[in-house]
């Protein structure tokens, strides 16, 4: 699903997001992302979304070399990546229902057809009574559902979380893995970044750690890369 | 490698959504009816000036062509040529197929009037002969008053033998419709510049909203939204500026025209004439509101194209 080639990122002005990376995440994966602050976990994920593009290796997604990729065709591309923020990134100008809706508008779907899909994403995270409500009368926990349901209102075959629980109590972050744990049983590729250590090792799930740009630990392989 | 095919959607959905997209962004607008009335009354009192000029000098032309089609001949006749042969000449010339009426002037008459109006009675005292020539005044036959028609009856007067001189008094018309035509020189380059105005002023009100949604463009392109897409909206607000400008361009016209209708009907009666101030015709008003809403259109277009590529999700 994802494959990265010896992949650096440096940003104008010296800094370094990433080094050398070498990655392969395979479908129906379930990946946590962890490192201290800075440490590349978001530049990880952008390349993935093509927020930002490599300066040197390839970044292979879902058969598709990004770095080939022309600026024209990234939003097809985002399309079948779901991504998930910290700060959700909810348009509060709307209801729940339009929030959710916006990734099948933006595909062109008809109007039955994003009305059956939203509803069935608000009722996944439990939000269903809520799809008339404006996303600032909702408590945090709630907002982040309500972009964990755009997220993966389209279907899409990858998801990334980007700190989905930094803001949240150990309960409701509790709520949210547990979610997207069941996404990942019908089939769905996650990869969450989180610094959370206690609550993604209780996952039992892969860990992929980032330091200064470079992957040091990789528990699957168990072996410690650092280049 | 496989690079997914581009999904095409039947069009039913296609005009569904732009029909979506138009309504919404109609929504938008009245939710700041306040702000979105300013920006359009700037370009409807932007268009209004070249439109209500243009109303104007059709009227205007409307006036002076009524004036062309009453042209009468002047002919004056030799000095050898009496009263009395005149007098038969004019007799004559009224059974003439073409011409309605002839007026004769008789040089003693003239002379008279010319004594009357002009304080040289002293010195045409002194002469010890009349020196005005005979003249007769001729209005041709409604169907051939037309300018180049008439000329040719003028052409024909020149060959009598009494004639002298032969004039149509055509020439102040003339000179009107001169002044005319640079005015509508004037009306077109207005029009060109008043319609710049409408371009920036569209173009700004188009970057300012770009900048108070640059969120929501982020994150639209955050989860795929083509650059098509993001720029629709932008769009038909601009062409509903443009509309609607139109409309309150449309509007002020004929207000004015109706203000103004009520003291030039007064003015025309003095002159004897029905004379009726004609409003913007279905036409030019078509034209008005389709070119304004192109103008709406094309000036978001600018400020889309210039703009929207700046803002990247990060």
């Amino acid at each position: 699903m994802i494959h990265f080639d010896n992949v650096s990122k440096r940003y104008p002005g010296g800094h370094t997001g990433l080094s050398h990376v070498n990655l392969r995440i395979d479908a129906d994966e379930m990946v946590f992302l962890t490192g201290h602050s800075g440490a590349g976990k978001s530049t990880l994920l952008k390349l993935i979304g093509l927020l930002e593009r490599s300066s040197a290796g390839q970044v292979h997604v879902n058969g598709r070399n990004l770095t080939r990729l022309k600026n024209r065709q990234i939003p097809y591309h985002r399309r079948e990546v779901g991504m998930i923020f910290q700060d959700h990134r909810l348009l509060f100008d709307r209801t729940v229902f339009d929030n959710v809706a916006l990734p099948l508008v933006v595909s062109g779907l008809g109007h039955k057809e994003i009305g059956r899909r939203v509803r069935a994403a608000l009722d996944k995270v439990g939000l269903l009574h809520k799809e008339r409500a404006a996303p600032v009368t909702l408590s945090g926990g709630e907002q982040q559902r309500v972009g964990i349901a755009r997220a993966v209102v389209s279907k899409p075959p990858l998801v990334l979380a980007d700190e989905p629980t930094g803001n949240l109590d150990p309960e409701l972050s509790q709520e949210i893995m547990d979610l997207f744990s069941d996404f990942n049983r019908v089939g769905v590729t996650l990869l969450i970044a989180s610094h959370d250590i206690a609550l993604i090792r209780g996952m039992n799930k892969r860990i992929l750690t980032l330091s200064n740009g470079a992957l040091v630990a990789d528990s699957k392989t168990e072996t410690v890369d650092v280049t | 490698m496989s690079r997914k095919p581009r999904i095409i959607f039947p069009v039913h959905i296609w005009l569904q959504r732009h029909a979506q997209v138009a309504l919404s962004c109609l929504g938008r607008l009245s939710r700041n009816a306040l702000s979105s009335l300013m920006s359009c009354a700037v370009i409807g009192i932007a268009l209004a000036l070249p439109v209500g000029l243009h109303v104007m000098l059709h009227n205007l032309q409307q006036v002076s062509g009524s004036w062309e089609s009453g042209a009468s001949i002047s002919v004056f006749l030799k000095q050898k040529v009496s009263e009395e042969q005149a007098a038969s000449l004019a007799e004559k010339l009224r059974k003439h197929q073409r011409i309605q009426e002839v007026q004769l002037i008789t040089r003693s008459d003239a002379l008279q009037e010319f004594q009357r109006q002009s304080g040289f009675a002293d010195a045409l005292q002194a002469l010890d002969y009349n020196p005005l020539p005979n003249l007769l005044f001729i209005q041709p036959k409604t169907d051939f008053t037309t300018a180049e028609k008439a000329q040719q009856l003028v052409q024909e007067l020149r060959l009598l033998p009494e004639a002298d001189i032969v004039q149509l008094d055509l020439q102040w018309v003339r000179r009107l419709q001169a002044i005319t035509i640079i005015a509508q020189r004037a009306v077109v380059v207005l029009t060109a510049l008043l319609s710049m105005a409408v371009l920036l002023i569209v173009g700004n009100t188009i970057r300012l909203e770009i900048q108070n949604r640059r969120t929501e463009i982020e994150i639209t392109k955050l989860i795929g939204a083509t650059n098509a897409f993001i720029r629709r909206p932008f769009l038909y607000t601009g062409f509903w500026y443009g509309l609607f400008g139109g409309l309150i361009a449309w509007s002020l016209v004929a207000l004015a025209i109706s203000l103004l209708s009520g003291p030039v009907a007064t003015l025309a009666q003095l002159y004897q004439s029905s004379f009726d101030l004609s409003n913007l015709d279905a036409t030019t008003a078509l034209i008005l509101l389709g070119g304004s809403s192109l103008l709406g259109l094309l000036g978001s277009w600018m400020a889309v194209g210039r703009h929207l590529s700046a803002i990247q999700p990060s």
